[in-house]
């Protein structure tokens, strides 16, 4: 007899992750805004409410609790990563980068290159982001492409709960600083049957979701979702959808998007984030730029609009892209002929 | 502790300080109820029980001035004379809320009366502070800027670095720390550990007081000494006010397990409101005649947000710049 399959959200897949790598690995430590809570209080302890809760059980001297010092903490990671430790350092919501950018950007990023390779940054920031939680303009950012844009960093985006125990056990694993983005809407929106074994996932693989031969739809985080759901509607319209997921933005598995064009000659970048100089735009421009002639329509892209996010919901839900504006930008990619058959 | 009679205080201005204390109150209750029947969206932070710190400071000040506040917001707006109507139109999102419905409970603001908005970034607003105390300053205004920071968000950097840009510059700013005891589900006792954040500031080199948050006359007597010596040119100051939330850290989110047994039942036995009505000698009649006005405006202002549109969807595209 089978065993009934385990069932685990996106929330806790993270939290199993980082319980085995803690386990596995005496130099992990994990730290941030609540990461036990309770410390300082006259009541009981573990009110974390994120990944990390209840891990101080199991490891109470590797689970720190930061004061509100991102500047300091995250910067600790780097020095911590850089003479043995391999810190997770949590953010909370990734639009408070602002307040520590520069242990990111010139500290973190580049200690490895400017000492010629003499020191290596084993450290993994986790960080919330994107829309639908109506947190408003600074709790609601898909800053990827601001990471992505800088040599040094890795950036991995998971898009559901198998992805994210393995590619958060990569990145802890990984010998170089990584940006660990969780989506808020998939911790608890987003379950699936997840190994119970520690294992990883390769940064920089992208996954094929779904097989077809029509056009590629790059999809990015939660927009997987969206992107496998315009392609169920396609399907029935006769327009056969591919859908790849990148699961890491930096390095970016290019050579399965071409693949994927090469068979389709059609694609779609499915994002989230503002759209000016963004993992769209790069991802569109460099295929374009290398894959011109198995094209045969003009690449779409379908992101969040050049705007800060609103608070009200009806605003906030016409913000991010959705299935319909995915089916919609496919099929501005297809001949009239397709097109009129399928409206 | 810094302690002011009500003497001082004309019995017209103790019923307005009543008033904007109730007005709080009433607002943060309902609020939280709204929240429950989950009505309500987004992150809501609730200033219950700490009334007596934005309605003190705020009794300080005239207009013109300006104030910077936290995520724990709401409170300072009423406080500084924002609309309530306007202000629960926003929490809801809607059309004709203090930020058109973009901003949210979050980042309520209104620069006519000098509210330079909540933050949704830890000490987010004492930067700003220093900033509109720069303008007072160079265009030769006698305008005070007052920064609301929480105790957690008193670590942050940006904290440290307002302190002494305020007194390198000597701007007319007075910065206020909350402390109600707690940043999310972390003690005081852990993050500053137990230390007065006012020994900070006086390491700046300005002058910081401690006070009782829950003593609306404590918190107004230091306010007006801090405020005078930034409108006459005396540079900035710090006030420590001691105050615990009666509610949550957020609506829908928090369990409150990290606080000890009996501890909301001793903060609300320490009410500032009852407080404040013995100190300032008010009657039942006083205190029943503004309750009853209080309670018709909040419930007024709970329909119209309720009944008010959403905003136009056009709007997801404008304020984005002066242009567009
Ligand atoms: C820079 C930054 N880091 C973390 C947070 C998340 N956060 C929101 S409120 C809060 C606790 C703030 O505590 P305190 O300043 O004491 O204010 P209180 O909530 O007690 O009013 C935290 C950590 C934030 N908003 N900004
Ligand atoms: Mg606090």
């Amino acid at each position: 007899m089978t065993q009934p399959q385990r069932v685990l959200s996106y929330l806790d897949a993270l939290n199993e992750a980082l319980a085995q790598e803690l386990a596995a690995d005496p130099s992990v430590v994990v730290f941030g805004e609540d990461a036990v809570g309770g410390h300082g209080c006259d009541g009981t302890m573990g009110h974390a409410w994120g990944p990390t809760r209840g891990l101080h059980n199991q490891f109470p001297d590797r689970i720190l609790d930061a004061p509100i010092t991102e500047s300091a903490f995250v910067g600790a990671a780097v020095g911590a990563a850089a003479t043995g430790l391999r810190p997770v350092a949590d953010l909370l919501f990734v639009d408070f980068a602002g307040v520590c950018f520069d242990q990111i950007l010139n500290q973190a990023a580049k200690l490895r290159y400017m000492v010629g390779g003499k020191a290596a940054v084993p450290m993994v920031l986790r960080c919330m982001w994107g829309t639908g939680m109506r947190r408003g303009a600074q709790h609601s950012q898909a800053l990827y492409s601001l990471f992505t844009h800088i040599p040094g960093l890795k950036v991995v985006a998971p898009s559901n709960p198998v992805d994210a125990k393995g590619l958060l056990a990569a990145s802890i694993q990984d010998d170089d600083p990584v940006i660990f983005f969780e989506h808020k809407l998939l911790y608890f929106g987003s379950r699936a049957v997840v190994p119970e074994e520690r294992y990883t996932i390769p940064l920089g693989q992208a996954k094929v979701v779904r097989e077809g031969d029509d056009v590629t739809i790059v999809a990015i985080g939660r927009m997987v979702n969206e992107a496998l759901a315009a392609a169920e509607r396609l399907e029935a319209e006769g327009v056969r959808a591919e859908v790849v997921d990148p699961r890491t933005l930096s390095p970016f598995d290019f050579d399965t998007v071409y693949a994927s064009v090469e068979k389709t000659s059609r694609l779609v970048v499915v994002d989230e984030s503002n759209p000016r100089c963004s993992v769209a735009t790069d991802i569109a421009g460099t295929v374009a730029e290398n894959r011109f002639s198995s094209l045969s329509a003009a690449v779409r892209t379908v992101t969040g609009p050049h705007a800060p996010v609103p608070f009200s919901p009806a605003l906030e839900d016409a913000f991010p892209p959705n299935a319909d504006k995915i089916v919609d930008a496919v099929r501005s990619t297809l001949p009239s002929s397709v097109t009129s058959k399928a409206s | 502790m810094a302690t002011e009679s009500a003497g001082t205080l004309g019995r017209e201005e103790l019923i307005e300080a009543y008033r904007v204390m109730r007005t709080i109150r009433a607002f943060e209750e309902r609020v939280h109820a709204e929240f429950g029947s989950g009505e309500l969206p987004g992150a809501v932070h609730l200033y219950a029980g700490q009334e007596a710190v934005a309605a003190g400071v705020c009794g300080a000040l005239v207009e013109g001035d300006y104030i910077a506040s936290t995520h724990r917001g709401h409170g300072h707006a009423i406080a500084k004379g924002c609309d309530i109507g306007a202000m629960m139109r926003e929490l809801y999102g809607k059309a004709g809320g203090s930020c058109n419905g973009k901003g949210g409970s979050m980042h309520i603001a209104d620069f006519e009366r000098g509210m330079l908005g909540a933050n949704g970034v830890a000490a987010g607003g004492a930067p700003l502070a220093c900033g509109s105390a720069l303008t007072a300053k160079i265009l030769g205004k006698r305008h005070v800027s007052v920064a609301f920071v929480g105790d957690g968000a008193a670590n942050q950097g940006s904290f440290a670095e307002s302190l002494n840009l305020a007194t390198v510059w000597q701007l007319p700013v007075v910065f206020v720390v909350e402390d109600n005891g707690y940043a999310q589900a972390t003690g005081t006792r852990y993050h500053l550990r137990g230390l007065d954040v006012a020994r900070r500031a006086e390491a700046f080199g300005m002058p910081a007081a401690i006070v009782d948050g829950t003593d609306y006359l404590a918190v107004r007597a230091a306010a007006d000494a801090a405020v005078e010596r930034a409108r006459s040119g005396g540079g900035p100051s710090f006030i420590e006010c001691k105050a615990g939330r009666f509610f949550g850290h957020m609506e829908g989110f928090d369990q409150q397990g990290y606080r000890g047994e009996g501890e909301v039942d001793r903060l609300r036995a320490e009410d500032c409101l009852v407080r404040f009505t013995a100190a300032a000698g008010l009657s039942t009649e006083d205190v029943n005649g503004v309750d009853v006005t209080v309670e018709a405006a909040v419930e007024v202002a709970v329909a119209e947000a309720k009944a008010a549109p959403a905003p136009e969807a056009a709007e997801l595209l404008t304020d984005v710049y002066v242009s567009y």
